[in-house]
């Protein structure tokens, strides 16, 4: 019974993110809209788009390799699955006892080493500046995001994300200063490895200027689509981690019966539109930075989540 | 203003470039005809025409001496055929190789078709070129960038244009006066009324007819309701640029009201054809003049809070301070107007060097700043609302009485203009026979400040172009012709 029920829920949660991605990425857009007095697309805009670009026909460069038409499905299996481990709305999922935080981070990290390639597969010379910029950042997001893993494993005393929140949930875990650190970093390192303001411009037409754009310039048709849909994952998946580790209230436990499952799923789909107006504020309200200074802000997530992990040796005293 | 044409022999076309070179005079064109050079250039108060007669098909180069003639006379070469004799750069400029003729507006041949265009070298270990353009993923003019990098910073960029070549210099040439004058209206649309303007004091210049005197109050306030759209419309532009949409939305909206009331006023969003040779084609009536002050009023109400907006940004200030710097002497050197040349501490405008009514009688400054970076041309934007917000209620305030236009007579003449457009100076020399134009010579701001930007974006980061090239903010159909 209860093999079944976790496999429901599983298949639920899966079902969920796919279906609620779009809906995330059109209402932070319609909320931006708002915010700059235009009107916007109605919510159900990137819906249309996908199903626009599903039908449309691919169109390849003569140079494209198998890399560049795989990889996009490898991205979205990858972001798929990552997605699939964040608790949304019930901690009881299947997968998540067999994958912890540090295998959501390997296979987002799996994902982005594919979009990389194939951005440099066609040999256009955009694909090759958005691939060694995104490589550049990822190369300073990873370790910020470890750091950031390192102190909710050594405070919850697991990296399994249920038991985090768990953890989170108990009385024990009370207000501390590497909490606050590590929020804030792991809102810098979603900030980034999401292409948002201020480190990525999704919005842009300025070829020189695109990180994440860059790479997926060439592709067209389907392909485009899941690559799409794949980013719209990854920032559901980022919100939903935050909210999983941070505000883990309204997550129905393990066992629970429908109506716990029902409230969760009310107070994650609340959880969601808050993040998300709180993102188009947040991009509304700044400008985006210099490519090079991306370094000193993810440099400073990373500090944050070393600080963390020191400040909670420091006030245990020790390894215990 | 003071104008002399002289022709003169090759010696004396070198002492004219000497002039330029030793920074005495600024050149302002260089234009052909078949068989024949001209050069404009500016003193403190007057503006001289030299030219030369080529019968052999070719003229002692200024731009061999004096770079900013470089690009002048590759368009000279491409649409007459005329040879810069010593000329450092003897690559096709306008002519791609897709025209059927080459020298059209000369002794015209079959086009050789197209042919590889070698973009200037950069060589050292690590560098990579990056092509971009003509066609943009916005939807913007058309032009070729050529960027030298090693790694983010550019080593070197060359701009490569003329693919919105229409070959206005041959349409205008024969054409009757109104239609010529609608064709100059034409070569750069954000700047249609400054063309417009300085077609019809060229004209007139020509023709010796004097414009009444409201149809001059009215080009000014036309002029001024132009400058407002545009650079309300380049501070959101250049904001949007650094991804700060917040600047951009409310910039637009701004802009949105000034070409409103301008539909009122003048019946045309963007004043297109409103001013003709001989005066205006549209007279302002009470109604129209309601609406330009109800719009002065909303912009000095709103923009103040924009501007606040800009500078208490500091993610923004981040972006535009220091960023593609243009050093004051470069400025100098290549004469540029507008904000490019204001920017660097160039103090230029026509307005004020070479007076024109309504201008001779109205009170503005002409800002100028030091930094020469995008921060100080979005700033020279900003103080020059302001100043139009100024000139605009002056106007209103003492339009004169009259009617809009004066006859013109039929006549033949040779006249030019210098009119201060939202960019910088737009230069306009014609040629007139009974009934129609001979020849024509358009010189839009850009042609100076296209090379500034190659200069200024050196030694910046690739990432950091569409910032820069947005606080320029170049006409690519006004250099294309």
């Amino acid at each position: 019974m209860e093999l079944i029920q976790g496999l429901a829920i599983e298949g639920a949660q899966m079902a969920l993110v796919l279906a609620l991605s779009p809906l995330l990425t059109g209402f932070v857009r319609k909320v931006k809209a708002r915010l700059t007095r235009r009107r916007g697309p109605q919510l159900i805009q990137p819906y249309r788009d996908l199903w626009r670009l599903m039908r449309k026909e691919v169109v390849l460069a003569e140079t494209a390799s198998w890399l560049f038409r795989a990889a996009p499905y490898l991205i979205f299996a990858g972001t798929w699955l990552a997605a699939a481990l964040v608790p949304t709305f019930a901690t009881g999922l299947m997968f998540s006892w067999s994958a912890d935080l540090i295998a959501i981070i390997a296979l987002l990290g799996s994902a982005r080493f594919f979009l990389a390639l194939a951005g440099m597969d066609i040999g256009t010379s955009f694909g090759g500046i958005g691939s060694s910029r995104e490589v550049m950042i990822a190369s300073l997001a990873e370790p910020a995001l470890i750091m950031i893993v390192f102190s909710l494993a050594l405070l919850a005393g697991s990296t399994q994300l249920s038991t985090v929140a768990g953890y989170m949930l108990s009385p024990n875990a009370g207000l501390r200063v590497t909490l606050a650190l590590s929020l804030v970093a792991l809102i810098m390192v979603a900030i980034a490895e999401n292409a948002r303001i201020p480190v990525d411009n999704p919005a842009t037409h300025l070829e020189l200027t695109m990180v994440h754009e860059a790479m997926v310039l060439e592709y067209s048709g389907r392909h485009l689509a899941v690559i799409e849909l794949a980013s719209q994952l990854q920032l559901l998946l980022y919100v939903s981690l935050i909210a999983c580790i941070f505000v883990p209230w309204g997550l129905a436990p393990v066992g629970a019966g429908a109506a716990a499952h029902a409230l969760g799923l009310a107070a994650y789909i609340g959880k969601l539109a808050v993040a998300g107006t709180l993102l188009a504020l947040f991009e509304t309200a700044i400008a985006k930075m210099r490519v090079f200074r991306v370094s000193a802000f993810l440099g400073a997530a990373f500090m944050m989540g070393i600080l963390g992990v020191v400040l909670l040796f420091v006030s245990r005293g020790g390894l215990q | 203003m003071r104008w002399d044409q002289v022709t003169v022999d090759v010696r004396g076309w070198r002492q004219a470039t000497e002039s330029l070179i030793a920074g005495r005079r600024t050149l302002l064109g260089l234009w052909g005809e078949p068989n024949r050079v001209h050069m404009a250039s500016r003193g403190e108060d007057e503006i001289a025409v030299v030219s030369l007669a080529c019968p052999k098909g070719s003229f002692p180069s200024v731009g061999a001496r004096h770079s900013p003639a470089i690009r002048l006379e590759r368009a000279i070469a491409d649409l007459y055929g005329l040879k810069a004799e010593g000329t450092l750069d003897g690559r096709l400029w306008l002519d791609h190789g897709r025209w059927t003729v080459r020298h059209p507006l000369g002794a015209a041949a079959r086009s050789k078709g197209p042919a590889p265009y070698a973009f200037l070298a950069a060589e050292g270990e690590s560098l990579h070129q990056i092509p971009v353009g003509p066609v943009h993923a916005g939807i913007i003019e058309p032009g070729h960038f050529r960027f030298t990098a090693s790694g983010e910073t550019v080593v070197r960029l060359e701009e490569r244009l003329g693919y919105v070549h229409r070959g206005l210099e041959g349409l205008i040439a024969g054409a009757p006066l109104d239609r010529a004058a609608r064709l100059a209206g034409r070569a750069s649309g954000d700047s249609t009324v400054a063309y417009a303007v300085a077609f019809a004091r060229a004209a007139e210049a020509a023709l010796g007819v004097e414009a009444p005197s409201r149809a001059h109050w009215l080009r000014g306030l036309m002029a001024e309701l132009e400058r407002l759209a545009n650079h309300l419309g380049d501070i959101g532009a250049i904001c949007n640029d650094a991804a700060f949409a917040l600047m951009h939305a409310h910039c637009a909206v701004l802009r949105e009201q000034v070409l409103r009331a301008a539909d009122v006023a003048f019946g045309h969003r963007l004043m297109m054809d409103c001013v003709t040779p001989g005066g205006v084609a549209v007279d302002l009536t009470p109604a129209g003049a309601e609406a330009v002050r109800d719009l002065v009023r909303t912009v000095r109400e709103r923009f103040p809070l924009l501007i606040d907006l800009y500078d208490d940004t500091a993610s923004l200030q981040d972006r535009t301070v220091g960023t593609g710097i243009v050093k004051a002497e470069l400025a100098a050197w290549f004469g540029a107007s507008g904000y490019v040349g204001r920017a660097s501490s160039g103090g230029f405008d026509a307005r004020k060097a070479f007076p024109y009514p309504p201008y001779d009688a109205l009170e503005f400054e002409v800002p100028t700043r030091d930094e020469g970076d995008v921060n100080a041309r979005v700033w020279i934007r900003i103080e020059e609302t302001r100043q139009s917000l100024s000139l605009i209620d002056q106007i209103l305030d003492g339009l004169p009485k009259g009617p809009p236009t004066a006859p013109l007579a039929s006549g033949a003449g040779e006249g030019l203009a210098l009119v201060e457009g939202f960019r910088g100076d737009v230069f306009i020399w014609l040629r007139l026979e009974p009934g129609k134009v001979t020849s024509a010579y358009l010189r839009d701001p850009s042609w100076f400040q296209w090379p500034l930007l190659e200069a200024a974006i050196e030694g910046n980061i690739v990432a950091d172009f569409p910032l820069c090239n947005k606080s320029f903010n170049c006409s690519y159909a006004g250099v294309d012709l």
